[in-house]
C-alpha cells in the first residue's frame, strides 16, 4: 500500500484520538514472503493484509486476534460480501477491509473510436473483436513474466464458464484440475491466444500497460492498478474498461474479481484497546476517503464513503463491484498459496507456451494439488 | 617436519636436550590447555551451530511435512517429499539440468576469458588500471542491481538489444520470456560479472609468478605461447584450485539473477530458486523445500569431496 496514503490516515487517527501510531513499513514483496515468521514472532498490533483464504489461513493457525466486537459496531457500514470476505472459517471476523479494485478489460476510448470498435457483451463478440484488432495491427495486450497476471484471465474464464461456486471449490482444492470442466476453461482460453501480443512471458504488467498507453495494443485484462501507468491526465481520461464478457448465458456475469486490502489485528496485541480503536477508525468512511485521496487507483469499501472525489474509472469500478453478486479475491488469494506459487504459475506458463499439451499439464497440476492440499 | 628430521640426525650427545624439548611439548600449563581448547572449541562450536546443525535439521525436516507454523505441526512423512520431487514436480529436472549447464558454461566461457583478460592486463599496457576497474566493476554491484541493468538490456518491448535489432530490420527476440533463450541470456549477464571476478584472481596469481621463470623460458628459446602454457599456467595451480572451487560454488548458489527476472520459472528454474519458492514465500512448504535443499547439498558435497581429496593428496609433497 502506498506509504504516503497510509501515513495520512494514521495521522488523522492520531490527531483525533491523541494517540500516536507507529508505522512499520516493509516492502510489499518482502512482507508477503516473511509474513509467516513475522506473525509468529512479535508482530505489531495492527497489520495490513489481504482478505480471503490468505487471511483465513492465519486465522485458522491462531495467529490473528478476533475482532468480531469491532464488526458488531461497524458492520452496518459494509455490504454482506465484505463481511463474508472478512470472516474466518470459525465464523468470527478477523479483518477490516479498507479498499479494493476491480479486474476488467481496459482500453483507450480514442482507439475504439478511431477503429469503430464496440464493447463486446458476449464471448463471441469478444473473440471477433480480438480478431478485428489483430487485422488492425493492434494485438490484445498480455504480460506474464511474473507469473501471476495470467491468474486474472483464468479466474474470469472459470467464473464465466463454470460459475463462481465451482471456482471457489476448485480454489479450495475440492474439485479436480484434470476434470472436463477445467479443460473447457483452457479450451476457451485457447480461442484468444492467437490474438495476444507475442512474447507475453517476457513482459511485465507495467510494460503491458505501457503498450496500451502508447496505443500499440487494443485492450488489456488487468486490475484497476493499470491506471498507475497512465500518469498524464489526458491519457487517464481516455482510459476506460468493460466487464469481462458473458460466456454462458446460464452462468451470467455477476461474479467480479475485486481483491480487497485491509487490516488485521495480531493475536496478542500490546495495546488491544488501542488496536481496536484504530481498526474502528480504519473502517470508517472518513479514513477510506482520506486514504483514497492520496492513492486514487482503488475504491473505498465502506458504503458511507463519498465517491465525490472519484475519477470516472473509480466510479465505474464502484458500480461494477456494487452490482456483483459474488466477489473473488484473485487466484493467489483464494487458493492455497503454496499451490498458487509453486504449481499454478509454472503450469499456466506451460499452457501459454504449449497450449496443446494442456491435458498433461492439468494432470500434473492435479497430482501436485492432491499432495499440497492434503498436507 | 624439518625439526624432527634434524633431531633424528642429531648426534647421541644431544639426547638430554631432546628429552626436555619433548617434555615441554607434553606438559602443557593450565593456560596452554585453556588457550588451545578455546581456539579449537569456539570455531568447532560455531561450525556445529551454523553449519552442521542447520544441515542436519534440513535433512530431518526434509522427511517431514510442515507449514512453518507451530513446532507441533511437524508431521513425519518419510521419503514422500523426495519421491514427489522426482515424480510429480515438473520444475525439478529442468532445474537440475540448468544448474549443470550453468556450471559447465561458467567453467568453459567466463573463467578462461577472465584468465585471458588477466594475461593481457598483466603486460603493463597503458591504462591497465582503468581496464581493471571497468571489468571488475560488475563484481562490486550486487546481483540484484546486475539483474536490473540486464532487464533494461533484454526487455522485450523497451530493451536496448531489441531496439537495435528493430533498427537494423531484424525481428526482436524475447530474451527473457522465451524458455529456449532466457537461460543463455541470463548466463551472459551472470558471466559479465564472473569474468571480472576471475580476472582479479588470476591477475593476483600472475603477479605472484616469479619473473625469472619466464626469463629462463625465454632464454631457453620458448615461444610466448609455450612460456604461458608450459611455465606460467602450471605455476598458477594454487589459483586454479581456488578458481574452480569458486566457480562451482557460484554455479550452485546462482539465484539472485533468475529470481529478480521472473522468480525462477519458465526456463529459469534453478534448484536454489525452487528452494526459495517452497520455503521463503508464503508457500511455507518447509519439508518439501528442505528436501530440494538436501539434494543441492548432496551435489555440492560431491565437489567438496573431490576438492578435499585433492588437497590432502598434495599435502605430503
Amino acid at each position: 500500500m502506498p506509504k504516503k496514503a497510509t501515513a495520512g490516515i494514521m495521522k488523522a487517527f492520531s490527531d483525533k484520538n491523541g494517540a500516536t501510531v507507529k508505522i512499520n513499513t516493509v516492502d510489499h514483496n518482502t512482507f508477503q514472503e516473511q509474513i509467516n515468521n513475522y506473525l509468529q514472532g512479535r508482530p505489531d498490533d495492527v497489520i495490513t493484509w489481504f482478505a480471503g483464504y490468505r487471511m483465513r489461513f492465519f486465522a485458522k493457525k491462531g495467529l490473528l486476534g478476533d475482532i468480531s466486537d469491532v464488526w458488531t459496531q461497524v458492520g452496518s457500514q459494509f455490504s454482506s460480501a465484505m463481511k463474508k470476505a472478512s470472516t474466518g472459517e470459525d465464523g468470527k471476523q478477523y479483518f477490516i477491509p479498507l479498499d479494493n479494485y476491480a479486474w476488467a478489460v481496459f482500453y483507450r476510448k480514442s482507439v475504439f473510436q478511431q477503429h469503430g470498435y464496440e464493447v463486446p457483451k458476449t464471448w463471441d463478440q469478444y473473440v471477433a473483436l480480438s480478431a478485428k484488432m489483430q487485422k488492425d495491427n493492434l494485438p490484445v495486450a498480455f504480460a506474464d513474466q511474473d507469473g501471476w497476471p495470467a491468474f486474472g484471465t483464468f479466474d474470469y474464464l472459470n467464473m464465466r464458464v463454470n460459475g463462481y461456486d465451482f471456482h471457489v471449490s476448485l480454489m479450495a482444492g475440492k474439485e479436480a484440475w484434470d476434470s472436463p470442466k477445467v479443460a473447457k476453461v483452457f479450451d476457451t482460453w485457447k480461442q484468444i491466444l492467437p490474438y495476444y501480443q507475442t512474447g507475453a512471458l517476457g513482459r511485465t504488467w507495467q510494460e503491458g500497460a505501457q503498450g496500451l498507453l502508447q496505443k500499440k495494443t487494443g485492450m488489456y485484462l488487468l486490475g484497476g492498478f493499470v491506471s498507475q501507468q497512465f500518469t498524464n491526465k489526458e491519457d487517464l481520461d481516455d482510459l476506460d474498461f468493460f466487464p469481462f464478457p458473458e460466456i454462458d448465458s446460464t452462468v451470467g456475469t455477476d461474479a467480479v474479481e475485486a481483491p480487497i486490502d485491509g487490516y488485521m489485528m495480531a493475536k496478542r496485541p500490546k495495546n488491544e484497546a488501542g488496536a481496536k480503536k484504530l481498526l474502528t477508525y480504519l473502517s470508517s468512511a472518513a479514513a477510506e476517503e482520506g486514504y483514497l485521496k492520496v492513492d486514487p487507483s482503488n475504491i473505498a469499501v465502506n458504503n458511507g464513503a463519498s465517491s465525490a472525489g472519484y475519477n470516472a474509472l473509480q466510479k465505474k469500478q464502484q458500480v461494477l463491484i456494487a452490482q456483483a453478486k459474488s466477489i473473488s479475491q484473485f487466484l493467489d488469494r483464494d487458493a492455497d498459496p503454496t499451490f498458487a506459487s509453486t504449481v499454478a504459475i509454472p503450469s499456466f506458463q506451460d499452457f501459454l507456451k504449449n497450449p496443446n499439451n494442456i491435458a498433461s499439464t492439468l494432470k500434473k497440476m492435479e497430482a501436485q494439488k492432491k499432495s499440497i492440499y492434503s498436507e | 617436519m624439518a625439526t624432527s628430521t634434524a633431531a633424528a640426525d642429531a648426534p647421541a650427545g644431544a639426547g638430554p636436550t631432546r628429552r626436555t624439548a619433548r617434555r615441554k611439548v607434553r606438559r602443557w600449563s593450565r593456560r596452554d590447555t585453556l588457550v588451545v581448547s578455546l581456539m579449537l572449541g569456539i570455531p568447532t562450536l560455531l561450525n556445529i551451530l551454523f553449519v552442521w546443525l542447520p544441515a542436519f535439521t534440513s535433512v530431518g525436516l526434509s522427511l517431514t511435512s510442515w507449514d512453518g507454523i507451530g513446532l507441533d505441526q511437524i508431521k513425519w512423512v518419510g521419503l514422500r517429499n523426495y519421491q514427489e520431487i522426482f515424480t510429480i514436480y515438473p520444475p525439478f529436472w529442468p532445474a537440475l539440468e540448468h544448474n549443470v549447464i550453468w556450471l559447465l558454461f561458467f567453467v568453459l566461457i567466463p573463467t578462461p576469458f577472465g584468465l585471458f583478460l588477466a594475461v593481457l592486463l598483466d603486460r603493463q599496457i597503458k591504462g591497465s588500471r582503468i581496464y581493471q576497474g571497468a571489468i571488475y566493476l560488475p563484481v562490486v554491484l550486487s546481483l540484484a542491481i546486475v539483474g536490473f541493468i540486464w532487464q533494461l538490456v533484454y526487455s522485450n518491448d523497451q530493451g536496448l538489444i531489441n531496439e537495435l535489432l528493430k533498427d537494423v530490420g531484424l525481428n526482436p527476440v524475447n530474451w527473457l520470456g522465451d524458455s529456449h533463450v532466457n537461460l543463455w541470456a541470463v548466463l551472459v549477464a551472470a558471466s559479465w560479472r564472473h569474468v571480472g571476478y576471475m580476472m582479479i584472481l588470476y591477475l593476483a596469481g600472475l603477479k605472484g609468478v616469479d619473473p625469472s621463470l619466464k626469463e629462463a623460458a625465454a632464454i631457453d628459446g620458448a615461444s610466448e605461447r609455450q612460456t604461458f602454457f608450459r611455465v606460467v599456467f602450471p605455476s598458477l595451480r594454487p589459483v586454479n584450485i581456488v578458481v574452480i572451487v569458486i566457480t562451482v560454488i557460484e554455479s550452485l548458489r546462482a539465484f539472485d539473477l533468475v529470481y529478480i527476472i521472473n522468480g525462477g520459472f519458465n526456463g529459469l528454474e534453478l534448484l536454489s530458486a525452487l528452494v526459495t519458492q517452497n520455503i521463503i514465500g508464503e508457500a511455507s512448504r518447509i519439508g518439501y523445500g528442505s528436501a530440494i535443499a538436501v539434494i543441492m547439498m548432496l551435489i555440492s558435497t560431491v565437489f567438496i569431496i573431490i576438492y578435499i581429496t585433492r588437497i590432502f593428496k598434495e599435502e605430503p609433497q
